[in-house]
């Protein structure tokens, strides 16, 4: 049979055109996986939520006071520094003190203060024992200063260095969103690779106009998107647990990415080994679970063990995790996190060409 | 006439470390000829989807030469890639997405429209379900999905890799119709099947593919009748003396049984005015050969399907 051939432009579709309906193909299939969604946008904010609640406020108690009769020195305290009750007598409090229901007894006897403290509750105990006596100071020199205006007075300004370090809202949030960034990077790239494995979707992709190398773009750039709004969700909710985000706050936009691509290149490693979609999970916890404990992501890696800072080193978890506690928390400007973005670009670099070296390209 | 494919002397061989060395496709010619319906028929395992995947270009030969309507397939280049149209074994679909998000998909990336998007579910018979999920199809209806993505750039040359594998008879003869109208159409379609009336019902031309090679190229009915085999008739047994048996096996063989009397003829229309003479048609059934003796023929063994 004879046919004549169609005349047809062969004008290759314009590159910026399927890049763009890849996109949106590839974002519609990701917004329909409902797992997808709870896993890389809500998971992270849970477990800020859950974490930040077991590591308590972080707010000093108010201590509870007991006034054991009459105690004048009581009245010259700040409004708010202690929960005052009154107590029939002392043995009443030393009771309730014993019971954990209150944290300190107070005995006032003319000139004599006396301060029962609780051992029961030893953290408040102490707290309510410091400003007690910090309290009568205050009163000594004020009645000191009345009768000797011109005698200078030392004055103690106390700045708890607990107050300067963290609170947990403020140490979880960076390691949270980092881990959440690396979850999602490794799992997204392991499972997409296992599931064009069996789907051969990039096979035949590659035998469209359009070239594999748009649609691995298309690809990388729906995972990019993916790991801004989930930095914009997480923050909403870190801002209403109480976090303050500093101004430098918009630089974790460049640490996002570059972290994100760190941890694709992982998920690729992943991918071009696992075979089922278990499988690509199964290696992807391996990698980020031990990543999330050694990188300070749950808990501050200072009250981690000495071999654990060591060995944090090698993840890039840990620099992504510093680099945003550093211009999200600590209010750092980029240049300080420089090293940082070093370290995440050269590790990133390196697993992609490592991917890239050993991957089976003849399986997609 | 001028070639839509030149495929010479092809080798492809797979080294694992389990199975070791093994030969997918050892030394392949074949031509297709503009607008033919080409078959490629083979035993699973026979080198088909390989063969088809180097002629596609998606793997890169050992040895020897594909031309793709003029030119390499290898590297990948846009313009022979709008000129032709892919079905792949698995199908090949965006997750999640609908029956028309996916061919809308597909047709952006080979620059068609929206149009011509409808137009081709319209013609798979899918429009009806273009608001459905992909993974809520069924087998066949997956299949025509993925031929309308392969048709949507208006392809000259349509490779088809075992369409019709896993379907039912009736999906797979409503695949059947489709094919020959793609055909019909002008566009040149290769096929690789392992059904045999698969091939003889649609191909032109037929290649018998096994273990990597290809054993005879013609069309099903040369294939056939190059075979010279006798034709098979069966009558019911017990319509027939043993003499009158005998007597009608002139020429030919007879074997009976309690059940049925098989005769062997190459002259099927003497034989069979006889039996109809004496009134012995009970049971009758006349097999002449097929590609299956064919394929016994030019391997040496039974057919596997």
């Amino acid at each position: 049979m004879s046919v004549e051939a169609p005349v047809r432009e062969a004008a290759p579709v314009r590159r910026s055109r399927a890049f763009g309906s890849l996109v949106r193909a590839l974002g519609i299939s990701w917004v329909r996986d409902r797992s997808q969604v709870f896993f890389n946008l809500i998971l992270p904010g849970m477990f800020l939520v859950l974490l930040a609640s077991v590591y308590g406020s972080g707010e000093t108690p108010t201590p509870h006071v007991l006034e054991v009769g009459d105690a004048p020195v009581l009245e010259q305290a700040e409004p708010g520094a202690f929960e005052l009750d009154g107590a029939a007598d002392l043995d009443a409090a030393l009771e309730a003190l014993e019971e954990g229901d209150a944290d300190a007894a107070v005995v006032q006897d003319g000139d004599e203060v006396t301060v029962y403290y609780s051992q029961t509750n030893a953290t408040n105990g102490t707290i309510a024992l410091e400003r007690l006596s910090g309290l009568v100071d205050d009163v000594n020199v004020a009645v000191l200063s009345e009768a000797a205006p011109d005698a200078p007075v030392l004055r103690l300004e106390t700045d708890a260095a607990e107050d300067r370090s963290l609170e947990p809202v403020q140490y979880l949030a960076p390691g949270i969103l980092a881990w959440g960034i690396a979850i999602s990077g490794v799992f997204g790239a392991a499972g997409t690779l296992v599931d064009w494995k069996r789907d051969k979707l990039l096979r035949r992709l590659r035998l469209t106009p359009a070239s594999a190398g748009t649609f691995v773009a298309a690809r990388i750039t729906v995972s990019l998107l993916v790991a801004l709004l989930q930095t914009a969700l997480f923050l909403a909710v870190a801002v209403a647990m109480g976090l303050e985000l500093s101004a430098w706050t918009w630089f974790a936009v460049p640490l996002v990415l570059l972290g994100t691509a760190a941890f694709l290149a992982i998920g690729v490693v992943i991918g071009g080994i696992a075979k089922t979609g278990p499988g690509a999970a199964g290696l992807s916890n391996m990698v980020t679970m031990p990543m999330a404990f050694i990188s300070g992501a749950f808990f501050p890696l200072a009250a981690a063990p000495q071999w654990v800072q060591w060995l944090s080193v090698v993840s890039p978890m840990r620099y992504l995790n510093d680099g945003l506690q550093a211009v999200i928390v600590r209010g750092e400007s980029p240049v300080s996190v420089l090293p940082e973005v070093g370290v995440l670009a050269l590790f990133a670099a390196a697993v992609a060409v490592f991917a890239w070296k050993t991957f089976k390209f003849d399986e997609l | 006439m001028d070639a839509a494919i030149e495929v010479t002397d092809l080798h492809k061989t797979y080294r694992g470390r389990r199975v070791g060395e093994v030969r997918a496709v050892d030394g392949v010619s074949f031509r297709v000829e503009a607008g033919e319906f080409f078959g490629i028929l083979g035993p699973n395992g026979a080198g088909k989807t390989t063969t088809l995947e180097i002629v596609e270009g998606l793997r890169r030969p050992d040895g020897g030469e594909v031309r793709l309507l003029g030119r390499s397939p290898w590297p990948h280049s846009p313009e022979l890639s709008q000129r032709m149209g892919v079905q792949l074994q698995a199908s090949s679909f965006f997750e999640f997405l609908t029956v028309r998000e996916q061919i809308e998909t597909f047709a952006e990336l080979y620059g068609a429209g929206r149009d011509r998007a409808a137009e081709m579910l319209d013609q798979v018979g899918l429009s009806e379900k273009a608001g459905t999920r992909c993974e809520k199809l069924s087998g066949g209806q997956q299949q025509r999905l993925s031929i309308a993505c392969a048709l949507v750039g208006d392809p000259e040359l349509v490779f088809l890799d075992e369409p019709t594998a896993a379907l039912d008879p009736q999906a797979r003869r409503n695949l059947w119709d489709l094919m020959r109208s793609i055909n019909g159409e002008g566009r040149t379609v290769v096929l690789t099947t392992h059904y045999m009336e698969e091939a003889e019902a649609l191909c032109d031309r037929v290649a018998i593919m096994d273990s990597g090679r290809i054993l005879a190229v013609d069309s099903p009915a040369e294939l056939i009748r190059g075979l010279d085999a006798p034709t098979r008739v069966t009558v019911a047994a017990g319509q027939l003396s043993e003499a009158r048996v005998k007597e009608l096996a002139e020429g030919g063989t007879a074997t009976s049984d309690d059940e049925a009397v098989v005769f062997e003829t190459r002259d099927p229309r003497t034989l069979l005015t006889a039996l109809a003479a004496d009134g012995a048609l009970e049971g009758l059934a006349v097999r002449t050969a097929n590609l299956e003796d064919v394929f016994l023929h030019v391997t040496g063994r039974e057919w596997r399907e």
